[in-house]
């Protein structure tokens, strides 16, 4: 079976100005590989600020111009280059954006819904299915004329939800779709989430919320530094046995000490020689400090760590 | 589709109405004070070269109040502008209100004209520009900006006079009248044909204004979330432009072309000087040179109205137009 | 794996961006050196001669000669020249005068109020109107043109500046100082000032080419220095009289230079506010 959507090897970078006009290059997504199929949920979980959004804008073509990509990104099979992206976006692809700041603030957000239009027919067309959507999230007709400042926490997830779907699309990204919900929106969000699978569709959700991932992802990535240093089954996230690498160990022991919080931590900014994680590791070996792993598959789960590499070629 | 709330207009009026009041009121005193300082002795400056007697000396003398104490004329100069009255013009012979009124009036058919020149092609350009960032367009129309920004208008006046007037031939040289015809039976070709290179030079400057404006303001809302999200959804670039970029930046656009009427003004000068239009322009340089004070002082105050009134409507625009504003004061 | 920055590299290797800056501004900077101490040094009372006046350009007279048969080259080095001393003159006022506003803004809300007013009546008149009623009122001429465009050009720099001190004053290191007791002026000379040189050096720069152009702008109509001097506002005024007649390298030779010294300080100012603040260099 094809996948809907392959990102291997995947590496992003920008090239900056700073102060005296010196210039810098700053990785952001070093090596990045994950699949997601159709009727299935993934979640790419990481820090805030860590510049997992790009995944997102990278999979829709929408990275701004000093932007340095490599890798590959595929779906159902066919290469996405930056032609098909434009294609399929918007249409097979859909992006469901973190905050009403990603509305146009002087335009009725029925018209954001429904979007461009060739012409009078294709609007009108478009309007039924807008009206259909908004409906079924609970958006009623006086939401339609709305300006997105007017819209309340609740209502603005729901029509950043629906504007996404009014494409019909295949694949969904949602790129911190709870960003600041109170407890109950939360919980219809994930709802959504889920719901969304139960209709055939895939799912890449960007978040640093570990209970929302949790509760809706099949698959969770954890995204450290820059990099995926491990991809495993979200069922296996509850307990620290079940999952391999030292971060995520570490990281779901304190998550009752963090009222399940996803806690940050102290990440390298600068790019490191070695593994990522070499200096806070407990596990550590020697050349973990000079040698980066590589993403493997161990029974199963990817993982980014040489203790089980080691594991694997012993055996 | 605009709801006025007639209260929160009521106190927006008022408070602006205050405002111009001590306005007028600081500038027409300070002016005044200004000149009358003036190391230029008005009545030679008036008289030229003439060879007056010391008698008339003093009786023009009289007429300009140089009897009376600093105070003293301060006060009488603001009396009587209070009493509706501007004075008596020295060089035209005739009420200050009237002069102004004339040559306002012709003035503003030449500003009225370039303003909306500048207006509609800045803003074209600057969309343009900001659109295909660094492309070669963009480049072209930043180096044409860049140049008109740091070129004196009069001297633009002046090489298409040149060009235009002297080696071509297209047009007259000077005057918005034809010599030997009553202004109101001028022909709109005549006028045309007269007020087409004044126009020009004074739209040019402030074309490059808002273009570059123009164009930062649209780069800016390429940055934004939504024009991302747009291009997320699959909306075409000229589409995303039209629909989403135009839309957050006329606003802007438009009340900055209001808020230029300061320079507007200050071009109308120059430009009127080079093309001998007989504008407010001209009205300004003659009684500046010949002294005419009251001329001089009531072509201040006017201005500063023109410039209050550009900076009104711009705020107006803000307050009644953008929904985010306008519902602000509505609960 | 990440590339070895500029500065470790061979001294020779390519130009950065960085480099190109400086280079621009320091190349702009000799060009305008050139122009303003080859006028400074040409004589001011050019030799007359009737026999070639009127003379279109030509190699020995490359601005072509006026109508009393001088040299248009060096009467536009001279006028340039002097324009950028006046240039120079005025703006470096208005900085002065900029940044004592700024200041006294800062004291307490009252001045603050005080000085955002004072900057609405400023901008509430033409800048040309402004210039003209300055200039008149001082009595004309060169010291009366400096004043009144050093009086009417401070306000941008005025607005910055003001933003800039208020952002500082409430920063908490200036909080501590006044905590341990420090007076307002120690505060503004020790942390202020510093802080916001280089702003007003930038300023200082970019209010430049504005100051040369109204300079020349009044001089043409009639306000500004007088008829005796060399300055390009005056050739061009006189220009207008000759233009009828077709001596279109009167006016058009002179302007355009006075452009290019416009343009070359934009260029400087450019240059040098993003070397200072790079977040235009960012895309």
């Amino acid at each position: 079976m094809e996948k809907l959507l392959e990102v291997k090897n995947l590496s992003i970078s920008f090239t900056q100005y700073v102060q005296g006009l010196n210039r810098h290059d700053l990785r952001v997504i070093s090596d990045l590989t994950i699949d997601v199929n159709s009727s299935e949920i993934v979640a790419v979980l990481g820090s805030s600020g860590s510049g997992k959004s790009l995944l997102a804008h990278s999979i829709l073509g929408i990275l701004p111009y000093n932007a340095h990509v490599t890798g590959e990104i595929k779906y159902n099979g066919k290469t996405l280059n930056q032609e098909l992206k434009e294609e399929l976006r918007g249409k097979e692809i859909c992006l469901i954006p973190q905050s009403v700041n990603f509305l146009d603030p002087l335009m009725k957000v029925s018209e954001q819904a429904i979007g461009e239009c060739k012409d009078d027919d294709e609007h009108k067309e478009k309007k039924i299915r807008q009206r259909e959507i908004f409906d079924k999230y609970g958006l009623d007709e006086s939401v339609d004329d709305m300006y997105p400042f007017e819209l309340s926490g609740g209502m603005a997830r729901k029509v950043l939800l629906s504007t996404a779907l009014v494409g019909n699309p295949n694949l969904l990204i949602a790129d911190e779709p709870t960003p600041g919900l109170d407890a109950k929106s939360v919980e219809e969000t994930i709802q959504d989430i889920i719901n969304l699978k139960k209709e055939g569709k895939g799912v890449l959700l960007i978040t640093h919320e570990i209970n929302v991932a949790l509760k809706t992802a099949d698959k969770i990535a954890i995204f450290y530094s820059g990099y995926v240093i491990e991809i495993n089954k979200a069922e296996n996230f509850n307990s620290a046995d079940t999952v391999l690498h030292p971060y995520t160990k570490a990281l779901i022991n304190a998550l009752p000490v963090n009222g399940f919080k996803f806690t940050d931590g102290v990440q390298p900014l600068e790019e490191t020689l070695g593994c990522p994680y070499w200096e806070n590791c407990p596990d550590r070996f020697d050349k973990c400090e000079n040698h980066k792993p590589d993403l493997v598959n161990h029974d199963g789960i990817m993982i980014r760590c040489f203790k089980y590499e080691e594991a694997d070629n012993g055996a | 589709m605009i709801k006025i709330n007639t209260k929160r207009l009521a106190k927006f009026l008022g408070f602006k109405a205050i405002r111009l009041l001590i306005l007028l009121v600081v500038i027409a005193a300070i002016s005044f004070i200004m000149i009358q300082l003036s190391p230029i002795d008005p009545v030679r400056a008036y008289l030229g070269q003439r060879i007056v007697s010391q008698e008339q000396l003093a009786i023009i003398g009289r007429y300009w109040g140089t009897d009376l104490s600093l105070t003293e004329r301060v006060f009488g100069w603001l009396q009587t502008l209070a009493s509706g009255s501007m004075g008596f013009s020295l060089i035209y012979r005739v009420p200050v209100t009237e002069v102004i009124v004339q040559k306002f009036l012709a003035s503003l058919t030449l500003m009225l004209v370039s303003w909306v020149i500048s207006g509609v092609v800045g803003f074209g350009l600057g969309v343009i520009a900001g659109a295909k960032e660094d492309s070669l367009a963009d480049k072209a129309i930043k180096t044409y900006c860049y140049i008109l920004q740091s070129s004196p208008t009069f001297w633009i006046g002046l090489v298409l006079l040149m060009l235009f007037s002297v080696y071509l031939g297209w047009f007259p040289i000077g005057l918005s009248v034809p010599i030997g015809q009553l202004s109101d039976t001028v022909t709109f070709w005549q006028w045309l044909h007269r007020i087409i290179l004044p126009a020009i030079t004074l739209s040019i400057v402030g074309i490059a204004s808002l273009t570059m404006y123009t164009r930062d303001k649209l780069i800016n809302v390429k940055k934004s979330d939504y024009f991302l999200f747009a291009q997320a959804r699959g909306e075409s670039f000229w589409g995303i432009i039209k629909n989403h970029g135009i839309r957050n930046i006329l606003l802007p656009a438009i009340s900055i072309q209001f808020l230029s009427f300061n320079e507007l003004f200050g071009g109308t000068i120059l430009v009127e000087q080079v093309f001998a239009y007989p504008g407010i322009g001209q009205a300004t340089v003659a009684a500046g040179l010949r002294s005419d004070v009251p001329l001089l002082l009531g072509i201040v105050i006017v201005s500063a109205i023109f410039v209050f009134a550009g900076n009104f409507i711009a705020d107006l625009i803000y307050q009644y137009v953008d929904p985010r504003l306008r519902s602000e004061g509505d609960e | 794996m990440s590339e070895l920055p500029w500065y470790n590299k061979g001294l020779f290797s390519s130009l950065n961006l960085r480099q190109k800056t400086l280079l621009t501004i320091g190349l702009t900077g000799l060009v305008l050196l050139i122009i303003f101490i080859c006028g400074w040094m040409t004589n001011a009372n050019l030799p007359t001669d009737f026999s070639i006046k009127m003379q279109a350009p030509s190699f020995q007279h490359p601005f072509g000669t006026d109508w009393m048969g001088r040299d248009m080259f060096a009467r536009t080095l001279k006028g340039l020249s002097l324009s950028i001393m006046i240039g120079l003159a005025a703006s470096i006022l208005s900085s002065i005068i900029a940044t004592l506003l700024a200041f006294l803004a800062s004291i307490n809300r009252a001045c603050d109020e005080f000085v955002s007013w004072l900057i609405d009546l400023f901008a509430s008149i033409p800048h040309i109107l402004l210039i003209m009623m300055i200039s008149i009122g001082l009595g004309k001429g060169a010291f009366g043109v400096t004043m009144a465009v050093a009086f009417s050009h401070w306000v941008n720099l005025t607005r910055v500046l003001r933003a800039e001190v208020l952002q500082i004053n409430t920063s908490e290191y200036v909080l501590l100082s006044r905590k341990f007791g420090k007076s307002k002026l120690w505060i503004a000379k020790e942390h202020i000032l510093p802080l916001v040189l280089s702003q007003i050096f930038v300023g200082t720069l970019l209010v430049f080419p504005h100051a040369i152009m109204h300079e020349s702008s009044v001089t043409f109509l009639g306000f500004g220095l007088s008829p005796h001097e060399p300055a390009i506002g005056i050739i061009l005024s006189e220009s207008m009289s000759y233009l009828a007649m077709g001596a279109w390298w009167l006016a058009f030779f002179p302007g355009i230079a006075l452009l290019i010294v416009v343009l070359l300080f934009d260029i400087i100012g450019d240059n040098l506010k993003r070397l200072i603040d790079p977040s235009e260099a960012n895309k």
